[in-house]
């Protein structure tokens, strides 16, 4: 048993000579990465601000008017608005809702190529689920460490950390949709003559529409459940005054951000599903 | 009459490697034997069938029988493991078993469109727009596109419901959706697999009749398959029978029912309706068999009615109880309105039983068979006891 514990594995030792060698190597393409994500975050935040606060509220409560048609949602939205607002978390607010976007969209940017090549090339999928299932089990603040070291702090680890968080959903959601196509369609397509391209286009990613809709609204929440960790390396938002709360045993604080990021939580839940739960009704 | 697809020696294999199965195949190993020592499925076994511009060919056999595997073979949605199988394409003949992938394009987005059995219609498109879908996928702009396929659903009958989901039109609308959709294509050839079986007997019938009119309108060439004999007989031209894989008989419905070539064919047309079937040569009484006087040919002895006829074979005149009786020559637009009791009516021998029954039924008279050649025959009310109670199969099967 001794020889056992004396001849530990230096399998973190591994790990930190790897990230080791990817900053002295690739310092380059993970700074221009971080700089450009960096870049595209602050200025979505600076346009946002710059619109008087009422542009956008009325803008989402039209966008829940437009999907949902139901004058309580309309009345939810505006008000849970307000009172973000009122409550002066209104900047943070917006830094999160960017955040979030930002996340959703590489997520599903990225995400969705890979679930289609997955549910097309089955080793593709083979390798890919231990990996997935890896990245959801594996403690966020394990892998904040070494984004954090490759991009420095700020909001682009915060990013990153969210982005490996959340694309498991679009990817799985995308695969599921993907393989689920009723064959008779497929064969539908090929029989009129369909490019394999028009084939993914107007017949595998329409009939797989609900899932993927399905895999972007989980995309959405998960990325909103990483905030506060987000906001621990150093990303703005409504996570800050959560973590300044936790430090300096704020209850007041605490509980007004927290309520933020639950209204907000609700809103974007709200408005997503809309469009989904109509189809499968 | 030219050929639109020629099948010959045609083998589909399903499977990865399919050489095992092929050359055990050769060595005239079954299909079973052919599963149990490779593991590949032979789908279709040496099948050569040729189908005519214009005809309906129907593919018949119990499930399993391969109907499927070759139908699809002619589209190229199932592999061609061996042997020919050729599409007419304008002035020439293209080999599905060899073409590339834009010819085969070309193929299915010109020559040959396909209706399904559970209609595979794409849910989340308007009717009008899945009518337009193979279309699109030839690139057709919207607009276009959507007109054309507006004349289709005209042809359908179902242009008012065109902005609908296809789940919200019943089965037998859908498959109509199905129908317009292939013919938007305005493909010469139409394969259909068993596009009617999803659908309750009464709808079927329907779309049976409106397949039929819609057929001899524009003249296309279908290959049909059933597992219904009915429904083969009413609307096939030719009918190919299929087992295990082989096909084991090809030819007219009439053909096949009076005389089935096995015990597997024989079970099949057991409880045909020989109404739907036969045709008025298969049933009539020759001339040579009619009993003569002098120049009289007899047609009843009870009611003493006689006919007499030339040299040529043309018909004099006919009596009945000392009466000459009215003629009539019956047409395909000839109505049965225009018959008395009394009128004698001269018919191709191709009349179907149906119609010359009916005929019987309205003259009180037997129905003269006559050729361009001149007289051959005559139905009389024996000839039709006799199908009806089935006799034409016993004696075919004897
Ligand atoms: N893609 C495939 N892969 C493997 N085997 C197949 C495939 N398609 C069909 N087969 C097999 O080929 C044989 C013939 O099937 P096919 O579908 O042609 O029969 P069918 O006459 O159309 O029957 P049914 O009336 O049930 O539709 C069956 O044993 C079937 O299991
Ligand atoms: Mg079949």
């Amino acid at each position: 048993m001794n020889w056992l514990t004396d001849h530990k594995i230096p399998l973190g030792s591994w790990m930190e000579l790897f990230v080791d060698w990817l900053t002295g190597n690739a310092a380059g393409f993970f700074d221009t990465i971080a700089i450009s994500l960096e870049w595209l975050i602050l200025n979505m935040v600076a346009i946002f601000q710059w619109f008087p606060v009422y542009v956008p509220i009325v803008m989402t409560a039209a966008l829940a008017w437009l999907l949902h048609r139901s004058i309580g949602l309309v009345i939810f939205v505006v008000a849970a608005l307000l009172l973000i607002l009122n409550l002066g978390y209104w900047q943070e607010m917006l830094e999160t809702f960017v955040l979030v976007l930002a996340a959703t969209t590489l997520s599903v940017l990225l995400g969705l190529p890979i679930g289609v090549l997955a549910a097309h090339k089955p080793w593709v999928y083979t390798i890919l689920r231990p990996i997935l299932d890896l990245m959801q089990t594996i403690p966020t603040f394990v892998y904040l460490i070494p984004t954090l070291v490759l991009f420095g702090l700020g909001v682009v680890p915060g990013l990153i950390s969210t982005i490996i968080f959340a694309i498991a959903a679009p990817i799985r959601l995308t695969y599921l949709g993907i393989s689920k196509v009723p064959e008779e369609l497929i064969e539908a397509g090929r029989a009129f003559g369909a490019t394999p391209l028009k084939l993914l286009v107007k017949v595998e990613l329409p009939a797989a529409m609900p899932n993927i809709m399905a895999g972007v609204t989980q995309c959405i929440m998960l990325s909103l459940s990483m905030v506060v960790i987000a906001a621990l390396v150093g990303a703005d938002g409504l996570g800050k005054p959560v973590v300044r709360a936790l430090n300096t045993v704020n209850i007041s604080q605490g509980f007004e951000a927290g309520l933020a990021i639950v209204l907000v939580a609700i809103i974007l839940d709200r408005i997503c599903k809309a469009p989904n739960a109509k189809e499968e009704a | 009459m030219s050929v639109a697809v020629s099948i010959k020696n045609l083998d589909v294999v399903f499977g990865k490697n399919v050489q095992p199965a092929l050359s055990l195949l050769e060595q005239g190993k079954t299909r079973q034997e052919i599963i149990e020592a490779t593991g590949q499925v032979v789908g279709v076994q040496n099948a050569s069938i040729e189908v005519q511009r214009g005809e309906i060919c129907v593919l018949m056999g119990l499930s399993g029988s391969g109907k499927s595997s070759l139908l699809r073979a002619v589209n190229g949605l199932n592999p061609i493991s061996r042997g020919e199988l050729l599409v007419q394409d304008g002035d020439q003949m293209v080999n599905m078993a060899s073409c590339d992938a834009n010819t085969l394009r070309h193929m299915r987005s010109k020559r040959v469109s396909m209706v399904f059995q559970k209609f595979a219609l794409m849910p989340w498109l308007s009717v009008l727009d899945n009518v337009a879908f193979g279309l699109e996928m030839q690139g057709i702009g919207k607009d276009e596109r959507r007109r054309q396929a507006m004349e289709k659903l005209e042809m359908v009958g179902l242009d008012e419901w065109s902005n609908k989901l296809p789940h919200e039109l019943s089965g037998g609308m859908q498959q109509r959706v199905g129908l317009a959709r292939a013919f938007a294509m305005d493909s010469d050839i139409l394969l259909m697999d068993e596009p009617f079986s999803a659908l309750d007997p009464l709808i079927r019938n329907q779309l049976q009749d409106e397949l039929l009119e819609l057929q001899r309108k524009l003249n296309k060439t279908i290959i049909f398959v059933s597992h219904d004999l009915d429904e083969a007989l009413k609307i096939g031209t030719h009918i190919a029978i299929m087992e295990s894989a082989r096909i084991i008989q090809h030819g007219r419905p009439e053909d096949i029912v009076l005389n089935p070539c096995n015990e597997y064919v024989r079970n099949f047309v057991a409880h045909t309706n020989p109404l739907n079937v036969l045709k008025g040569r298969s049933l009539m009484t020759g001339l040579d068999q009619l009993e003569r006087l002098d120049e009289m040919l007899v047609l009843n002895r009870e009611e003493n009615s006689w006919f007499n006829m030339n040299a040529d074979g043309q018909l004099l005149s006919a009596h009945r109880q000392k009466q000459a009786l009215q003629l009539h020559k019956w047409e395909n637009s000839s109505s049965l309105n225009d018959l008395n009791e009394g009128t004698l009516v001269i018919a191709s021998p191709d009349i179907s039983m149906r119609q010359a029954l009916e005929i019987r039924y309205q003259t009180g008279l037997p129905v003269l068979l006559q050729e361009a050649s001149g007289l051959v025959g005559v139905l009389r009310d024996r000839d039709f006891y006799h199908a009806l109670l089935g006799k034409h199969f016993d004696t075919a099967s004897a």
